[in-house]
């Protein structure tokens, strides 16, 4: 028996390196590795806040009619009933959070309305849309149509 | 238009993701698993003809192992995070296992059976040589000089088990490879049960013939006479292994063909515009078929000592270039084509970058620096001295 | 009073330890905002897209890109343009993933449509099932995430989605894309996508929701996923989908 340690002997120090590295390892581990790892599945549920907690740039429409009022009533009563403030607008939270301070520039009309309403054979034939050329023959879109309520 | 793309491809799908280094991982890794499989020919499947390549292959896997992980690392956006794969693997996901196999392969299979395989040399190395190399002996001894008949025999068995042990682990350090691309059913270039199986065989090809190509070279430099009936017998095993790699392959072709699904007709077109020249000239023309005809011939008639190492060198080399070819039209093929079926995209590898050319090569070169090291270090050819 | 050099130290040291202390408990315990209104139990998040309703104005794409930064050339949403002939194979476009809305298109007599796409929230997702660390995951309110500071950068699950709606950011170097605006839905405001588009085209669902449209809309309406072979168990609803759509 003795015989067998002193031969074999040699061998007992890898395997002993190996499983200190492996002790080495675990402790490392239950410092490192979050402690509600896989509360909710594999994953860090603080990357939940982390997601949440990015910044918001499109207030929302029913942010924007708590102060305009006027601009509301109008379009509730047209075809851009369901047309968000901010579709034209642009992002308006900063506005919201601190009007005085970000004043939102009115949008270019001349382009905005096209993107839409420009005729193109690939859009549904049911949405209005127009050869704006032809049909306004370069006069500005808002020079007849009142873009809150824009039906004629 | 965008430049290099032809239809539509998915907004997100025209840069690819997966470079050229993605394409050297398994390619290194088949390398591995194929040179340790034919050091196990000798060891416990008792081929007694392959014993002059025992530690030659031994080293060549070491030194392609410890290269293997610096492709992945160059590639991670976060390579500072990827000890998150020990810490909190996904064990959905095959590429979780990569940490541990490479550990498990490297520590309990490579690095044990060298030091068994060695141990004689090195107790008497640490005893007579001098300076730093004295320390390094020292230090791999573990502090054990106990090398009598009854230890070596230890040994012996020892290192028989970890070699049968070795095996399946070869196998599964290629072959999770082979199962990352075959079970991503979203592509339809990669999905097949069969790639796995695929991977394994070309990596045992490729495996096979860089350790008969070393055997040669590394013959030539010492100018030491070349044992034939060992080349012959490494050639006549890669012969069969490049039959069953071929057979597979072939299959997955004809299997597609026959049944001509969706994704067919876009990935023929693909085959036959952007990968003609690497699938069908360099994997499989000159890459398997010129090889093949060959290592056959070799088995049929019976050639000169020159001539044939001639012809296995020119086999070796076209080899390992098709093995290469094969693991690029898996990675690069896979995302050249758009999951829409519409379109195709190109790669442009770039030179100077983190993931570009320059650091493929160097990272190519850089096993057979370690390997010089090794050998240095290591002696493989210790034994012939000895008689 | 005189303060010495000594007794700052000593107050600075204490509060440097608190800080780390501090800091490093956080980033242990990595729990989620405290007093919270919102239960992620009482959600189950998808959409529901009308193909017959939308124009390809793009304001999806713009109000996205807005919203959460998505770095330039790159898409958590975009629209596809698909005309068709007859016994052809569908013509799909889609320039800079419709940011600035499509080029006119004159060409009469061809079936055309616009189809929006974004991340599907697979219920069994591909992508997630892949990761090998855990930085991607299905939220339990049904939004398939992904962690900004445990992500590797490996670029798996860009492969293993089957829609294409992944990416890696360029600056940050970990993989982006559709969060369906969870910072907003889970403060009750819709996404950035649906409240920008002027049609109604993209809509939020709630499936846990009974007073949700999106119940009467699948019970009334016949809808499709995108590659439902795939059985990713997406949330993205279509109506109106054609046959051609990939």
């Amino acid at each position: 028996m003795r015989r067998l340690v002193r031969d074999a002997g040699h061998l007992i120090r890898p395997a002993l390196i190996l499983l200190a590295g492996v002790a080495v390892f675990l402790v490392v581990r239950s410092a490192i590795v979050p402690k509600a790892f896989g509360q909710y599945g594999h994953y860090r549920p603080g990357a939940l806040g982390l997601v949440r907690q990015r910044p918001i740039a499109y207030a929302g429409q029913d942010t924007c009619v708590l102060c305009h009022d006027d601009e509301a009533k109008a379009r509730a009563a047209g075809k851009h009933a369901h047309v968000a403030c901010e579709a034209c607008h642009g992002a308006l939270a900063q506005h919201a959070d601190d009007p005085a301070a970000h004043v939102p520039q009115l949008p270019d009309v001349a382009n905005l309305c096209r993107r839409c309403h420009e005729k193109d054979a690939a859009k549904p034939p049911a949405f209005p849309q127009v050869a704006t050329a032809e049909h306004s023959g370069g006069v500005a879109c808002n020079q007849c149509h009142q873009p809150h309520n824009p039906h004629l | 238009m965008i430049a290099g793309v032809d239809g539509f491809m998915y907004p997100n799908e025209v840069e690819l993701q997966w470079s050229v280094l993605i394409v050297l991982y398994p390619y290194i890794t088949g390398l591995v698993a194929g040179a340790f499989i034919l050091a196990s020919l000798e060891r416990v499947f008792k081929v007694e003809a392959v014993r002059p390549t025992y530690r030659l292959a031994l080293l060549t896997a070491l030194a392609f192992l410890l290269v293997a992980p610096l492709p992945l690392q160059l590639h991670l956006g976060h390579p500072e995070r990827s000890f998150e794969m020990y810490l909190t693997p996904h064990t959905s996901s095959a590429m979780a296992m990569f940490g541990f196999v490479y550990l498990w392969y490297l520590t309990v299979v490579l690095l044990v059976e060298i030091w068994l395989e060695y141990r004689a040399e090195i107790v008497g190395l640490a005893q007579t040589s001098s300076g730093i190399r004295r320390l390094i002996y020292r230090a791999l001894t573990l502090g054990s000089y106990n090398v009598s008949p009854e230890a070596r025999r230890i040994d012996d068995k020892v290192g028989y088990a970890v070699t049968v042990i070795g095996i399946p682990s070869a196998f599964l350090l290629h072959g999770y490879v082979g199962f990352i691309f075959g079970s991503v059913k979203a592509n339809p270039w990669w999905s097949t049960p069969l790639m796995p199986i695929v991977f394994l065989f070309s990596a045992m090809v490729s495996g096979i013939a860089a350790v008969m190509v070393l055997y040669v070279v590394s013959s030539k430099l010492r100018k030491v006479a070349i044992d034939m009936r060992c080349l012959d017998t490494i050639a006549r095993y890669l012969f069969y292994t490049f039959v069953i790699d071929f057979t597979l392959e072939m299959l997955d072709l004809v299997h597609r063909t026959y049944e001509s699904d969706e994704s067919f007709r876009s990935l023929d077109f693909m085959v036959h515009t952007r990968l003609w020249f690497s699938q069908v000239i360099l994997q499989i023309m000159l890459g398997t078929l010129v090889p093949l005809t060959i290592l056959a011939a070799n088995q049929l008639w019976r050639f000169s000592a020159g001539a044939r190492k001639a012809m296995y060198m020119t086999a070796g080399g076209l080899t390992l270039i098709g093995i290469f070819a094969m693991r690029w039209n898996v990675v690069i093929g896979g995302q050249l084509f758009s999951k829409s079926f519409l379109g195709y995209t190109s790669y442009k590898v770039e030179l100077v970058t983190r993931e570009g050319l320059l650091p493929a090569i160097a990272l190519m070169i850089l096993p057979f620096v370690i390997f010089l090291v090794l050998i240095k270090l290591l002696p493989p050819w210790q034994e012939e001295k000895a008689g | 009073m005189d303060i010495s050099r000594r007794d700052l130290f000593k107050v600075g040291g204490k509060l440097l330890v608190l800080a780390s202390v501090g800091a490093t408990l956080e980033q242990i315990t990595g729990a989620e905002p405290a007093s919270d209104a919102y239960k992620m139990a009482d959600h189950w998040w998808g959409m529901v897209i009308d193909i017959d309703t939308c124009i390809g104005c793009g304001n999806c794409v713009r109000a996205c890109s807005t919203e959460n930064s998505v770095p330039h050339g790159y898409f958590r949403t975009w629209v596809e343009r698909y005309q068709i002939e007859e016994g052809r194979q569908p013509r799909v476009d889609s320039p800079d993933g419709a940011m600035e809305g499509f080029p006119i298109s004159t060409r009469e007599g061809l079936k055309s449509f616009f189809v929006p796409k974004l991340c599907n929230q697979c219920a069994a997702s591909p992508c997630v099932q892949v990761c090998p660390v855990g930085a991607t995951f299905v939220s339990p309110d049904g939004v398939v995430l992904v962690d900004d500071s445990y992500c590797l950068g490996c670029r798996y699950c860009v492969q293993a989605c089957p829609y294409g709606c992944r990416y890696l950011h360029p600056q940050k170097q970990t993989v982006d894309k559709c969060t369906l605006c969870y910072h907003r839905i889970t403060r009750g405001l819709t996404t950035a996508c649906c409240e920008n588009c002027p049609t109604g085209a993209r809509l939020l669902v709630d499936f846990k929701n009974p007073k949700d449209p999106v119940h009467e809309i699948l019970r009334n309406n016949k809808v499709e996923v995108l590659k439902p072979y795939m059985a990713t168990q997406a949330k993205v609803y279509y109506k109106n989908l054609d046959g051609a759509v990939r």
